[in-house]
């Protein structure tokens, strides 16, 4: 994609580098220069009071891999984003079939479906707090008529349940717009001739149309990981700030509170710098597929 | 298509009314909820809306700080949406309609950013900004100058929206639609005198319309939607967003809370982009699916 040219063009001189000078200014000052400065720190033992660094290697990464807390909270984040991302995806598929079967046009049903991408993650957070609060939330207060334990301030795995609940929420939306973009993609014809062959609506969707949105299927992943890692960083602050116990400090949150409130410079820009790797991961994942896609495609 | 298979017609319609009810749950206890007096009862499951939902938004519209949040945001998310419209089409038309040297570097400068969300430089991208002037003064220290410059960004309005709007993914969308724009365009442009400032202004803008829009809801909703950020560059209620501001009213065991005030405050800072969404919806679908390609 990078090598894709205009055969028309204009000549260079400094007028492009005027063009581009706004954003490389942002780049070099908040993202190179943090950027920078955060892998540095990485290397460094920071005193908050005397503002004096020691030179310390790999001590802080170290450090961070020997730690059991920082496991853990690797071990929460994967379980919630694999959680959130299985969750809203399946439900989305789930109802882009079932739209794009029964309704003639789905408009409507999209205008409905669509606006919980435009609530915030912390207010979405909110909302669902407000559902399931142990004291005075209405369906908490309705799962304690059915005598089902649940308190999601005292018992991890219902923080948990209910972190997932809202981030899945917030996303369906999204994965809604791409599944039902992809299913009205799939030409009418080859779906008429299975029809025609004897196959049933259950065995269309499974040998026809699953297979004709991986691509789709493919490009959700990625992006609901992506979101699930570092977009949901509100919804954690607004129901659980990573608790109870930690059972809901997922790695973004882990940065933000070393960092700021432990003021652990060194541990938190290690942090930041593994994190940095997964999205680089992710990238590489995302673009490699791409060109696959645009080369067999 | 003509086929009999009501069974799977019927759970068709059973996904559709589970998945609806599912997405409308958190929204109708909201609502349920923001409606009660002061002195409701305790809710359940079954309670319905009562009559005070325009009061109760009212009482919410005159708390402190409320309308000078809104407004907040409003700069906030306008702003991120302008700033990265502007800085992304004048970067794209320079890596796009221009041959100079460096020009596969500054693209690529542009493309690692995709890789550098604020979330995994926060405390860094946090310091830079309370003294944007430490980069240069770190520059200078190395040259044996000595410079005390302080210029900081904390509560101020700059500090909210310069960080974020930088923008890889706004490039690569207008860099896409660029290319595709015919060369004959540009050549006739040339033909007729036009410089290049000219055919940006004159014709590629303009064909630009379509995509702008798109992306203005995504980035309106983005900026609008923003946490972490505000959260760091701002101390005072007065100067930070509605979304903090809400969600500094969480829910507690206190008794006293009027969860009713509380919800309806909710519900105006969630108006906003949700009515951008729905009136905008053509645009908004537009500017997610261009995302795949």
């Amino acid at each position: 994609m990078a090598s894709r040219e205009k055969a028309a063009y204009f000549k260079g001189g400094i007028l492009p580098w005027l063009l581009l000078a706004p954003q490389l200014l942002v780049l070099v000052v908040v993202f190179f220069w943090p950027a920078g400065e955060g892998i540095f720190q990485a290397f460094f033992l920071t005193d908050p009071f005397l503002s004096r660094m020691l030179f310390v290697g790999l001590d802080n990464f170290a450090a961070l891999f020997a730690s059991p807390e920082y496991w853990d909270s690797v071990r929460v984040t994967f379980v919630f984003a694999a959680a959130t991302t299985a969750l809203s995806m399946l439900l989305a598929l789930a109802l882009a079939i079932a739209a794009d079967q029964v309704l003639r046009s789905s408009m409507v049903l999209r205008s409905l479906v669509i606006w919980p991408y435009a609530v915030a993650p912390a207010i979405a957070g909110m909302l669902w707090l407000f559902l399931f609060h142990p004291a005075f939330g209405v369906l908490a207060l309705a799962l304690r008529d059915l005598h089902i334990d649940w308190n999601p301030l005292l018992d991890g795995g219902d923080a948990m349940a209910l972190i997932v609940g809202a981030a899945a929420w917030k996303q369906v939306s999204y994965n809604f717009v791409f599944f039902l973009a992809g299913l009205q993609a799939i030409p009418k014809a080859l779906l008429e001739a299975a029809m025609i062959d004897g196959a049933g609506p259950l065995r269309r969707l499974r040998d026809v149309v699953l297979p004709l949105l991986t691509p789709t299927t493919f490009f959700l992943l990625v992006m609901n990981l992506i979101y699930a890692f570092f977009d949901t960083f509100g919804i954690v602050d607004a129901i659980t700030e990573g608790g109870p116990g930690g059972a809901t400090r997922i790695l973004v949150y882990k940065v933000y509170k070393d960092g700021f409130q432990a003021q652990d410079y060194g541990s938190s820009a290690a942090q930041s710098l593994v994190l940095m790797g997964l999205v680089i991961a992710l990238t590489v994942v995302q673009f490699r597929f791409v060109e696959r896609r645009v080369n067999y495609g | 298509m003509i086929e009999r298979a009501y069974g799977f017609k019927l759970v068709c319609w059973l996904v559709l009314a589970a998945g609806l009810l599912v997405i409308f749950v958190p929204i109708y206890y909201a609502l349920v909820i923001a409606s009660q007096p002061d002195d409701a009862e305790r809710l359940s499951l079954f309670t319905l809306p009562a009559g005070h939902l325009v009061d109760n938004m009212l009482a919410a519209w005159g708390k402190e700080d409320l309308q000078r949040q809104l407004f907040n945001s409003t700069v906030m998310a306008l702003g991120i949406t302008a700033g990265k419209l502007v800085i992304s089409l004048m970067s794209a038309f320079a890596v796009t309609y221009f041959r100079f040297r460096f020009r596969m570097l500054a693209f690529w400068a542009i493309f690692v950013t995709l890789m550098l969300p604020v979330e995994v430089r926060i405390v860094p991208t946090y310091e830079v900004v309370a003294n944007v002037t430490s980069p240069l003064a770190a520059i200078a220290a190395l040259t044996g100058i000595e410079l005390s410059l302080n210029l900081s960004l904390i509560d101020t309005y700059a500090g909210l929206t310069l960080p974020l709007i930088a923008s890889a993914t706004a490039t690569f969308l207008f860099r896409q639609f660029f290319l595709v724009v015919p060369d004959a365009l540009c050549e006739a442009a040339k033909v007729d005198g036009a410089g290049p400032l000219r055919f940006f202004r004159d014709i590629l803008l303009p064909m630009s319309t379509t995509s702008i829009a798109a992306l203005f809801v995504i980035l309106f909703i983005y900026g609008w939607n923003q946490y972490l950020w505000p959260l760091l560059v701002t101390t005072r209620a007065d100067m930070t967003t509605v979304v903090i501001g809400v969600a500094r009213t969480l829910p507690t065991d206190n008794a006293d809370t009027q969860w009713n005030l509380t919800m309806a405050t909710t519900l105006l800072a969630m108006l906003p982009p949700i009515a951008v969404v729905i009136v905008l919806q053509r645009w908004f679908v537009r500017g997610l699916i261009e995302q795949e390609k």
